[in-house]
């Protein structure tokens, strides 16, 4: 008779890790920071994480801290019943996990060059370790600039890391699309704020987190400025079930964003980005 | 700046394209360049609307006063855009405040002669209302793409 | 292997007598609702022995046939999927603890089972599941999948009443079953559109190849009998048969060959090419023109053999004291499928039939080097509103050529 296999652990079975520290950002966003479950766990910057609530379900949320640092950090919004419940997570409690899963941002090939990261809202989450990655080896890039934008200037994520980051040498750029009084920068579209650089095309990189309406017309930014297709790089989002390309929900065009993605090539998405309901 | 400054520096900016040479040289001669530094206004809101500016260098906010809020702004302008189209519109008057968010520099006209311009020669009235339309436009689209809170 | 055996109709219980021996639960085709449907069968007796199947776009019934053909039909409404791939499945379970929870993942291993009467249309389409749950180099397994498949033991039957829904010969699966044929080479275009790194399997592996332990033809009297396996050529052996003569041989090649000569003017379906075309025609009309009669009440999906799309819910009790994950089959087809935060990303009936048809046919080949679809005809026969996948891939090809 041929070799019987028995059941192992399903890829989907997660692991249990602790809440550490629980931080509010604005309103309805808030960072977990959870003691790693286990050691060396290879992170790198654009991966995720899926966070289970006990009886609630799992969200996937992007790795938002120092891939480095083997704490875990996950910057969520709470809009439905599983963040909703992670946000009501304490210091000291558990909380379910299971990854790394999915695509990098490409900060191996961007060496050399330059690297403009543009994020839209909570878009910043996901590219904040690529910031970091940035930042800890300055002198394997040229310029580094981040254009930032938020609804308003309550909603602006990790305002308090800005200064630091551009003594570091990051060009902090962040414009919010409306103001109040407190706010002396600049109001408008994340896309106005190019204006503000001064692109090499031949030699930038392009990391573009946000609303994908945004991420259409930041790409007809770099574009209009001569940066290629393929080295602009997108993260995606969709319906996450199972995170290990089996259950077919998150299914954009012939790529598994949990798999072939979220990070993706602008060149090798192109096609469908711009096909509706892809 | 000299003369042939001025008129290089009206011809380089992207709200001259398209004007005939006659037309580039007469809104050369009724142009001045001017300065502001971080903080200074270039309107205030209800005043009667005196100039009509391009910007060069420096970035101009845009905004209004909330009474008890304060001062808040509405939209940020840069080098190669335009400040201003309340003077071609009747009452003339400033509907916004425009304050210098760093140090500006750029090229002024006075709204009154410029409005006398227009009338008396429809051609270059047109050419100018067409590029104005466009700065409209584009003022819309981005308040409006603004209003689609995408953020949420 | 040796030569092939005669297994008399009379003696079809002792295979089934030594299978239950062997520790198998064989399940089969029997009379179930006014269909064909797959279950445990206890004796030959319980197959539907006299029956066959007329099948049409939307429509699906049971004939008594003249004769008392075990097999004398061509698929019903099931698809051994229900076995490899359960509708429903704990993945797993947690109890809360003193300082939080715990998880427990202990699976009992699934029963060792024998198909009988698997057609060959069905045997590529578990190898097409086998790519999606077992083959994904560097990617992960499904281990309660390859439990279940790991105890298995195959017993095809080769197709000698393909219905008028099934184009099989079209897609090169059928109806003869030569385990180890390839159907026609996918095309492999050296980019493709999508940032697809290329797997091993993908770039270099061959289309998925069917296999099975023995293989039936029915004879009016009698079975010829093919091992296609060592476990199949260990149960041949110990039937203790009569080799099956060259006339007898011949017989059976006679009947799937007419079967097979039947499909030639049948159903077809151009697959040159389809993996472009399909990704080119996003905008195509005729989208719109089956958005207005899909229902998309999931059907095709259900009857699907290759579909493979699934959901998860969480659960816990009243008192939150335990919880459990489930998995269960899903379809691209619910309108919550494409749903994100703030939105969904496929709401429309035409958004989501042209995912599904495109995915079948064109991203199945991106993803796993074989075409989604085995030409079963299950989706035609079982879609209410009788929508016919041929005739919508001929309409976007621009041919529009009728089928008969």
């Amino acid at each position: 008779m041929k070799a019987e296999a028995n059941p192992a652990p399903a890829p989907q079975v997660p692991a249990v890790a602790r809440v550490r520290a629980v931080r509010r950002d604005t309103a309805d966003t808030f960072t977990l920071t959870l003691d790693p479950p286990s050691p060396n766990r290879d992170v790198r910057p654009g991966q995720f994480n899926m966070l289970y609530a006990f009886g609630v379900g799992e969200a996937a949320i992007s790795v938002s801290g120092d891939v480095d640092d083997p704490a875990i950090v996950h910057t969520v919004r709470a809009v439905g019943s599983v963040t909703r419940a992670l946000q009501r997570l304490r210091p000291g409690d558990a909380v379910g996990l299971r990854g790394p899963y999915g695509s990098a941002w490409p900060l191996d090939e961007a060496a050399g060059k330059d690297v403009v990261v543009v994020a839209g809202g909570i878009g910043l989450a996901p590219l904040r370790p690529a910031v970091y990655h940035l930042l800890r080896h300055r002198d394997r890039y040229g310029r580094l600039a981040l254009l930032y934008g938020a609804r308003c200037p309550g909603d602006v994520l990790y305002g308090d890391e800005f200064d630091d980051w551009r003594r570091r040498g990051l060009d902090v750029l962040a414009t919010v699309d409306r103001g109040d009084p407190t706010w002396r920068g600049p109001v408008g579209l994340v896309t106005a704020l190019f204006s503000r650089l001064d692109l090499a095309p031949d030699a930038t990189f392009g990391l573009v987190c946000g609303p994908e309406v945004m991420m259409r017309f930041v790409q007809r930014e770099f574009e209009k400025r001569g940066v290629p297709d393929d080295r602009v790089y997108f993260t995606l989002e969709r319906n996450m079930h199972c995170a290990v390309g089996f259950c077919g929900h998150c299914q954009f065009g012939p790529a598994f964003v949990c798999m072939d993605g979220p990070v993706f090539r602008y060149d090798r998405i192109r096609h469908f980005f711009s096909i509706r309901e892809a | 700046m000299t003369d042939t400054e001025i008129l290089a520096a009206l011809a380089g900016h992207p709200f001259a394209q398209g004007l005939a040479e006659p037309h580039r040289e007469l809104l050369a001669a009724g142009c001045k360049p001017f300065r502001h530094a971080a903080g200074e206004m270039l309107a205030r809101e209800g005043e009667v609307a005196g100039a009509f500016y391009l910007i060069r260098s420096g970035h101009v906010a845009l905004g209004t006063h909330l009474g008890e809020r304060g001062a808040v702004p509405i939209q940020t302008v840069g080098a190669g855009e335009v400040v201003g189209w309340s003077w071609l519109l009747p009452p003339y008057r400033w509907q916004f405040d425009a304050r210098a968010e760093d140090a500006v520099e750029g090229l002024a006209f006075n709204a009154a002669w410029l409005r006398g311009e227009c009338e008396r020669d429809r051609d270059l009235g047109y050419h100018l209302v067409k590029q104005l339309l466009a700065v409209a436009a584009a003022r819309v689209a981005s308040a409006r793409l603004r209003g689609l809170d995408i953020y949420q | 292997m040796t030569a092939p055996r005669l297994l008399p109709k009379g003696r079809l219980d002792d295979l089934l007598r030594l299978l239950v021996a062997d520790g198998f639960e064989v399940v089969g085709p029997r009379v179930e609702q006014d269909a064909i449907t797959y279950g445990p069968i206890g004796s030959a007796a319980g197959l539907p022995v006299g029956w066959t199947d007329r099948q049409g776009p939307g429509t699906y019934r049971l004939e008594r046939r003249g004769d008392d053909a075990y097999f004398g039909y061509a698929v019903g409404p099931h698809s051994w999927k229900k076995y490899l791939f359960p509708p429903r499945l704990t993945l797993w379970q947690a109890r809360r603890t003193a300082d939080g929870f715990a998880v427990q993942a202990d699976v009992a291993p699934p029963p060792r089972r024998a198909f009988l009467g698997v057609r060959a249309c069905e045997l590529h389409a578990i190898a097409v599941q086998d790519r999606v749950f077992l083959d994904r180099a560097g990617r992960f397994t499904d281990p309660h999948y390859a439990a279940a498949r790991s105890r298995l033991f195959l017993i095809g039957v080769e197709c000698e009443h393909p219905a008028d829904t099934c184009f099989c010969a079209s897609m090169g699966t059928g109806p003869g079953i030569d385990p180890g044929r390839l159907p026609p080479p996918a095309e492999q275009p050296a980019e493709t559109p999508c940032n697809r790194v290329p797997l091993p399997m993908a770039a270099d592996a061959p289309p998925a190849r069917p296999a099975c332990d023995l293989v039936l033809t029915e004879l009016d009297d009698a079975f010829v009998v093919r091992a296609t396996s060592p476990a199949g050529q260990d149960v041949l052996d110990r039937l203790d048969l009569s080799p099956a003569g060259e006339d007898r041989q011949a017989d059976a090649r006679r009947r799937v060959d007419a079967a097979a000569a039947r499909m030639a003017h049948g159903r077809h379906v151009e697959t040159a090419g389809i993996r472009d075309l399909l990704h080119a025609n996003q905008d195509h009309p005729r989208w719109d023109d089956v958005a207005r009669r899909c229902l998309a009440c999931t059907n095709c999906t259900l009857v699907c053999p290759t579909c493979f799309c699934s959901a998860v819910e969480d659960t816990a009790d009243v008192a939150l004291e335990t919880a459990a994950r489930t998995r269960r089959w899903d379809s691209c087809f619910t309108p919550d499928f494409g749903r994100v935060h703030g939105g969904n990303f496929r709401a429309s009936v035409r958004g989501r039939y042209r995912q599904w048809l495109t995915h079948k046919f064109a991203s199945w080949l991106d993803q796993f080097s074989t075409s989604g679809c085995v030409g079963c005809g299950r989706c035609i026969a079982w879609c209410p509103v009788g929508i016919d996948v041929t005739e919508e891939l001929a309409a976007i090809r621009g041919g529009g050529e009728d089928n008969p």
